[in-house]
């Protein structure tokens, strides 16, 4: 095996809440890897105790997040060949999260976050049989949402919870794209936009969309998300008559 | 043990993909107590990768379906091996739970008139799939994560199961560690739902995640429980060989239906050189009449790259054991060839099939819809499993319910596409259900600390050895005996060989040894999860030598006919007093006259 050609350093942080630091381990890379297999291999064959979150390996689950040569991404999606190999490539765990072990982290705040969300409430069934109907046009709406895969990488991004830890006052991107998720179901009749305002803080996100970019789903956080939400909020706390005609228009829908 | 604390349930509910889920929510709904341990996180479970639909007779798209037609379907795909109460219970119940699943936030695919539109899928008569594009597994799960966080469930994540106590003949709960910081916990409960899955990871190629470890049969199994079927494991004939990263990955049944052809290394179109004489005359003859039914040519019969999972499977394994398959041991799978009928083949490739197109894109720097893909069959599901009652789905421990992947008798010898998640729901529901009034109806359980302390002495000492080997060679090569020895074409001296070997890397796992400490140990996990893997690899063996015949997932070279016999019994292995596993063949009740009449009328 020609060794420079067909080996790799991956610099991977190790260590738990007390502290720890970077190791430095030469594994062999073949054509077709992921990093996730890199950190599989090395794991295998010479750290067997290196903590590390999977679960596909497809990119439909969003366990294996984490930070390679800086950038929030799935581990398992992540090719070696997009990455200079030349100088160690670095593996780290998400930083916006408490650490648990290695690349590890608690991600346990966002289930959390999610269950203070008004869940969703359906309009009263359409037929006698108890079922609805929708049109597909309106079911397509959403479906972009409905795509997430809870990685949290938005999450890790977003600077209101990365830097400023408002962990209690913000719910952060993906809960965002979760409440657009319900506000735009075809079927939904809460009303969610007080808590958006108020305990969910959508006032802090100042549209950097930092979160759409590393979104491994290409969800447009955003623009289809974040800011309708905020132009609903402006409605409702600027403009109370348009939201109370709207509010009952929505109400009435057959 | 005085540094293990104990979490009481009234049910505590061991899984949460489709059907772990859904038992929690049923019982949760009957105002027990619920606790809820899961492998991973909430919402991460294999349930996530089902693409293809939930299986239901609702007739939206064609009207004439009804729970009679998809019973017998689903028999008829079993080849009568199936548990018929379940099979007519889950054709019965199926419309409801896709229902629920709406009115809980799910969003499926709509017809014209704006109810749940569904698909075709191989094995149904009529189009019965409710679906969401190609991520219907996600749409259940999600849809039932956010519908059970709110339903009071304790759910404890990042948590596994080092066995199960009993209280006497009950079950009386779990020993348990947590993947974080390695601490033991007992889980105190009336009643167990097991819904962990399959055996996938027995295997080396396989579509299933590192959970799929056998936990919920080799748990059943120690504590006494019955399995059953355990030599029909289904293989898909098409899975990612290349690159090894991706290596089992699922290549999604579209790609043959949209017209995608399985060639060898000279080109050859294989499949037409074995057509069973059975589905002779609905084969096409050449590759014309195939092209038409793909483009929806009704006087077209289908080519024979959609002939049955099992068959097709076969036939790459011996284009590959003959020396015709591709460099990476696979066959290709071409949909690019297309391009040859169709004006805009890549436009209309990428628009039919989008995430095969994104999957070989990012993963394989393949484009589809210029080359073709290396493609060989991949271990996809289990049929059998834990031996459940068909309305309750308590196994033979009182107490000890099991529903979805790891229950057994729904299947049969095969199942169809779409039917696993409907029997998630409808058997996660059932199980649920049972395991509250169980819960309610029966008195409180002791959990003997004698038990506690041997499981958690044991889990212990793979750190205390200085000599023994590593966790993940030992898994290697249990994978490796399984995939040549009792892979998709099984011979009895080769089974026999793969027996031996399973003793022999019994004995390397009881020496296993691990580095570092308890917190989030990987190789300590694995070590672990051997002895569950070590458990069903020895069931499926000696299951698959017994039945002499081939039949539905189970093809023996050695006794390539469909023994008539053989379709009256069930294979079942228990452990005997001596721990040793005993088998047995269990005679299946006859069917009932009435659900005999309904195969009569179904033809
Ligand atoms: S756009 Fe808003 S939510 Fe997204 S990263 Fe920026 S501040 Fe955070
Ligand atoms: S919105 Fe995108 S980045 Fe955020 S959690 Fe969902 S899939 Fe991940
Ligand atoms: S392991 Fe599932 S997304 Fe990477």
């Amino acid at each position: 095996m020609g060794e420079t050609q067909s080996s790799a350093t991956f610099r991977v942080w190790r260590g738990d809440a007390t502290g720890g630091g970077f190791c430095d381990y030469r594994t062999a890379v073949a054509p077709g890897m992921v990093v996730l297999d890199a950190i599989h291999q090395i794991q295998a064959e010479q750290a067997n105790d290196l903590a590390v979150r999977w679960n596909c390996k497809a990119g439909k689950c969003g366990s294996c997040s984490a930070e390679v040569a800086g950038k929030p991404r799935l581990m398992c999606m992540t090719r070696l060949s997009e990455l200079a190999l030349e100088a160690p490539v670095t593996v780290e765990p998400m930083r916006a999260f408490p650490l648990v072990k290695d690349l590890v982290t608690d991600v346990s705040w966002n289930f959390r976050a999610k269950r203070t969300i008004t869940p969703f409430t359906p309009r009263r069934p359409d037929a006698p049989d108890g079922t609805w109907r929708m049109q597909q046009a309106d079911v397509d709406r959403v479906q972009e949402f409905r795509k997430c895969i809870e990685c949290f990488l938005c999450q890790d991004v977003c600077h209101v919870l990365r830097e400023h830890h408002l962990e209690e006052q913000f719910i952060g991107p993906r809960h965002f794209v979760y409440t657009a998720a319900l506000e735009m179901h075809p079927l939904d009749v809460a009303d969610r936009v007080p808590a958006l305002k108020r305990s969910n803080g959508i006032g802090f996100c100042n549209i950097t969309k930092c979160c759409t970019k590393v979104c491994p789903e290409s969800i447009t956080i955003t623009d289809n998300a974040i800011i309708p939400l905020k132009e609903r909020v402006v409605d409702e706390f600027y403009d109370p008559v348009g939201r109370l005609v709207k509010l009952f228009s929505r109400r009435q829908r057959p | 043990m005085a540094d293990v604390e104990t979490i009481a349930h009234d049910v505590l509910v061991i899984g949460a993909g489709g059907a772990g889920l859904r038992a929690a929510i049923a019982a949760a709904g009957r105002g027990v107590s619920v606790g809820m341990v899961c492998k991973s996180l909430l919402g991460k479970a294999h349930t996530v990768m089902a693409e293809g639909g939930i299986a239901a007779a609702l007739g939206n798209v064609d009207d004439r379906d009804s729970w009679k037609v998809h019973f017998a379907d689903t028999m008829r795909g079993g080849q009568y091996l199936n548990n018929w109460r379940m099979a007519e219970l889950h054709a019965k119940e199926a419309p409801d739970r896709v229902r629920e699943l709406e009115a809980w936030g799910a969003l499926f695919d709509r017809t014209r008139d704006g109810r749940i539109l569904q698909r075709n899928f191989g094995g149904h008569k009529y189009p019965r799939l409710a679906h969401v594009g190609d991520r219907t597994g996600l749409e259940m799960i999600r849809t039932l994560q956010d519908h059970g966080i709110h339903a009071g469930i304790d759910v404890h994540m990042e948590c596994t199961v080092i066995t199960l106590l009993k209280d006497g003949d009950r079950v009386a709960g779990a020993l348990v560690y947590d993947r974080e910081r390695g601490r033991f916990h007992v889980f105190r409960a009336k009643a167990v739902v097991l819904a962990t899955g399959g055996i996938g990871r027995a295997y080396r190629i396989t579509s299933n995640s590192w959970e799929y470890t056998g936990d919920g049969h080799a748990l059943a199994y120690r504590a006494g429980a019955v399995l059953q079927d355990m030599e029909f494991v289904q293989f898909h004939p098409t899975g990612m060989v290349w690159p090894p990263s991706v290596r089992g990955i699922l290549v999604t049944e579209g790609v043959r239906g949209e017209g995608g052809v399985l060639k060898n290394r000279d080109g050859r179109r294989f499949m037409f050189d074995d057509v069973p004489e059975n589905y002779r005359n609905q084969t096409a003859t050449d590759p014309d009449e195939g092209w038409r039914y793909t483009q929806g040519d009704k006087s077209a019969r289908r080519p024979p790259e959609l002939l049955t999972r099992d068959h097709v499977a076969r036939c790459i394994v011996r284009e590959v054991r003959e020396g015709r398959g591709s460099p990476h041991g696979g066959v290709y799978l071409d949909i690019a060839w297309i391009r040859e009928r169709l004006p805009n083949a890549a436009d209309h490739i990428r628009k039919k099939l989008p995430s095969m197109y994104h999957q070989f894109k990012q993963l394989a720097d393949i484009d589809i819809t210029r080359e073709p893909m290396e493609v060989g069959p991949t271990t996809h599901y289990i049929m059998g499993g834990i031996r459940v009652d068909g309305d309750s789905q308590m196994s033979t421990v009182p107490g000890l319910f099991a529903a979805g992947e790891c229950a057994a008798g729904l299947h049969g010898a095969n199942r169809l596409g779409g039917n696993s998640l409907s029997d998630l729901l409808v058997f996660g529901k059932r199980a649920g259900d049972h395991a509250a009034d169980f819960a309610s109806q029966h008195g409180a359980v002791t959990v003997d600390p004698c038990a506690v302390d041997a499981a958690a002495r044991w889990a212990l000492e793979p750190f205390a050895r200085t000599d023994g080997e590593g966790p993940f060679a030992i898994q290697h090569a249990l994978q490796e005996t399984m995939q040549d020895l009792v892979g998709i074409v099984r011979r009895e001296e080769e089974m026999q060989r793969a027996l031996v070997a399973l003793g022999a890397l019994q004995a390397r796992a009881a020496r296993v040894a691990v580095d570092g400490n308890r917190e989030y140990n990987p190789g300590w996990h694995t070590a672990l999860d051997l002895h569950n893997l070590l458990t069903v690899a020895e069931a499926i063996t000696r299951s698959a030598i017994d039945r002499r015949e081939s039949r539905g997932g189970h093809f023996r070279d050695d006794h390539p006919a469909k023994d008539p016999a053989a379709g009256g019994y069930n294979t079942v292995v228990r452990r005997g007093p001596d721990g040793a596993m005993q088998l047995a063949r269990e005679a299946i009740p006859p069917v009932p006259a009435e659900l005999r009449a309904v195969l009569t009328e179904m033809g």
